[in-house]
């Protein structure tokens, strides 16, 4: 079963004024079959988190390890990240002009499963795909995220999760912009991918919303970048009535 | 254009001066290669050109060498070769630059394809092959299009030489041509083009230029439209890599009413940052469009992009357009010249696709847009592969099949 462990990581940016520390030592242990919920206030470092795991060449990681299943995930180029089984469901998809989405569906397939689909089984793997996210048949010739709405985008990155089954999934934000109906969809995708028990999710949010369709195993608040509390379903709950404040001011005089 | 001027007293039979717009100095038409001064670099349209590279073709010696010529010749399509005194060559649009009239000049006569309106549709093609770069060759080539015909004709251009063609394209009334105008030159070749159309009324014109090859490459279209209803659409792609020079001017002449005229040029470049000034990958695209008082309802629109896929590299790109007259259906045109997104080869790397084969699918996606345009599958995919190869891709990829 895989495992994604994750310690004491210090990330920087940079910016302006020199080197920027967003991540200031996270750690987290996620496991084939459970969902983690990390839940924070903007500007926490969430997303910054989310990037680092996939290797965006923005971040620099100045201190600490990832590894999934004793690999070192840091050593690897963002591809070799994705096909070791790392998924990123990004909180804003790019738009890719010119490449249809089947073409870049089955590139990406057959880069991860290190084979080419059969022609035949893999239309009908993507068909079926998009029926189970409502998505029109005619998308597949439409170019990458081009013209998509905020929703359209969103379900695009889950057909990806759903076809590429990761070890590891991360979802930044990907309750962000959707209407419920778009939440239901997109949140029974993802709940039919963990289904499966092989999937360790790591639920990046701002909002509890989502978790009225995803249900948390564990629920981790991050703050000023890292994590400054943990527990299960419930926390959500408190967070839903409490915000954050508490702990930003914590985290603040700390 | 401010320095192409030529006096009242120079002025011969053949030559007309026109005045395309107030503030812009007379053009210059003529088949006469002493009509135009010997270019400094100085003028306008010279000035992003570099004249040592055509210095050989600019010089202007009569050649008698010739490229190889092979061509599939649909029934009823008919070529053949016109002297230099035949009347046909008489009405011809006339050359606008000193290479150009130096091509009419020296080619002494032209090579003409004749398409009758019973002719059969397939693509006429002609496969034109240098064997030297020191070949010195020059060509009048004439596509005249006859009333109603509905016409493809694809011209390719391999091997190596020094080439100064002019190619005269007559589109009759209510006729459609598709001219397909490809420079896959091997790497030392230089190639000076002017494409000339009249377009007659109610007549289609679609072009596409393809540059992928060649040390110097610089392609002059220009179109004029005989009476209203015209439609011209310029598609072009370009390639540059590190040291290669590639041109494409256009120059569309709205002097009638109710014509038409789109322009799509993209273009990608790549240099060699290690090999300073040898290794820049250079482009530049010149679109001007002049609407004069008498083209009411004039409809046109022109659009250049080009993608830096590293950083030795420059790319010129200048749309201009002349208005004097208000009454017209819509004028417009846009310009974007940009670095390579990285988070576009993020976003594919993060699905697992390895970095190079992600360059090549964002490469081939900007590409598409022109490419597909084409409407010749054959010869989109043979575009698709020479820009792989151009790329650095030698065998098609694991993404070649996926749209099937």
């Amino acid at each position: 079963m895989a495992t994604l462990e994750i310690r004491d990581l210090h990330v920087t940016v940079e910016s302006d004024g020199g080197p920027r520390e967003i991540l200031r030592g996270v750690d987290l242990t996620v496991r084939a079959g459970e969902t983690h919920a990390i839940m924070g206030p903007n500007g926490s470092g969430k997303s910054t988190l989310a990037y680092s795991i996939a290797g965006h060449p923005k971040y620099t990681i100045t201190r600490g390890t990832v590894t999934l299943d004793g690999e070192d995930v840091l050593a690897m180029t963002v591809d070799e990240r994705a096909r070791a089984g790392i998924f990123l469901a990004m909180q804003y998809p790019v738009e890719v002009p010119g490449v249809s989405v089947s073409n870049f569906l089955r590139t990406s397939v057959t880069a991860v499963r290190g084979e080419a689909p059969k022609l035949r089984t893999w239309v009908k793997e993507m068909k079926t795909a998009m029926e189970g996210l409502s998505i029109d048949p005619k998308f597949a010739e439409r170019s990458v995220n081009e013209g998509f709405s905020g929703g359209e985008k969103k379900r695009h990155e889950i057909l990806q999760m759903e076809l590429l089954q990761p070890k590891i999934a991360v979802l930044d934000e990907t309750d962000s912009g959707l209407d419920v109906d778009a939440l239901k969809i997109v949140s029974e995708g993802v709940n039919r991918v963990a289904a499966a028990g092989t999937v360790g999710t790591l639920l990046i949010t701002h909002y509890t919303r989502i978790l009225r369709y995803i249900k948390p195993d564990f629920v981790h608040v991050f703050v000023d970048g890292r994590i400054v509390a943990e527990g299960g379903p419930e926390l959500a709950d408190a967070l839903e009535a409490e915000g954050y404040d508490v702990y930003v001011k914590a985290a603040a005089s700390a | 254009m401010s320095a192409s001027t030529v006096t009242p007293e120079s002025r011969e039979r053949d030559v007309s001066l026109t005045a395309p717009a107030k503030d812009h100095a007379p053009r210059i038409l003529s088949r006469d290669p002493a009509d135009f001064p010997v270019p400094t670099g100085r003028e306008e349209e010279w000035r992003f050109t570099p004249l040592r590279r055509f210095a050989r073709l600019m010089a202007g010696a009569p050649s008698t060498e010739h490229l190889t010529w092979s061509s599939e010749t649909p029934v009823g399509v008919v070529i053949d070769e016109l002297a230099a005194d035949d009347p046909a060559l008489l009405g011809l649009p006339l050359p606008v630059d000193r290479l150009s009239a130096l091509a009419v000049a020296n080619a002494d006569g032209a090579v003409r394809v004749s398409i009758p309106e019973s002719a059969a549709t397939e693509p006429v093609v002609l496969r034109l092959h240098g064997d030297s770069a020191e070949a010195l060759v020059w060509a009048h080539v004439v596509i005249d299009v006859r009333p109603f015909a509905q016409a493809t004709v694809v011209l390719e251009h391999t091997g190596s030489a020094q080439y100064g063609e002019h190619l005269s394209v007559i589109v009759g009334d209510g006729a459609t041509l598709r001219l397909v105008h490809l420079q896959l030159w091997d790497g030392d070749a230089v190639h000076a083009a002017h494409v000339s159309a009249r377009v007659g009324r109610d007549a289609t014109f679609r072009s596409f230029q393809a540059s992928l090859g060649g040390s110097a490459v610089r392609v002059l279209e220009t179109v004029e439209y005989a009476a209203p209803g015209g439609d011209a659409e310029l598609l072009g792609i370009f390639f540059s890599k590190a040291g290669q020079h590639l041109e494409h001017r256009m120059l569309i002449d709205h002097a009638v009413p109710h014509c038409r005229s789109n322009v799509l040029y993209k273009g990608a470049l790549t240099g060699d940052p290690a090999a300073g000034e040898a290794g820049i990958a250079r482009s530049v695209w010149i679109g001007d469009v002049l609407i004069r008082a008498a083209a009411v309802g004039t409809e046109t629109y022109e659009l250049n992009r080009n993608l830096l896929l590293s950083q030795a590299t420059r790319a010129d790109s200048v749309p201009n357009l002349e208005i004097e007259t208000g009454e017209i259906v819509g004028a417009g045109h846009a310009s974007a010249t940009g670095r390579f997104d990285d988070e576009q080869l993020f976003y594919l790397e993060s699905r697992g696709i390895p970095a190079d084969v992600a360059t090549r699918l964002v490469v081939r996606g900007f590409f598409a847009e022109v490419i597909t345009r084409l409407g010749l599958p054959e010869w989109e995919s043979l575009l698709q592969d020479r820009l792989d190869s151009e790329l650095g891709f030698e065998a098609a990829g694991v993404d070649d099949e996926a749209d099937e």
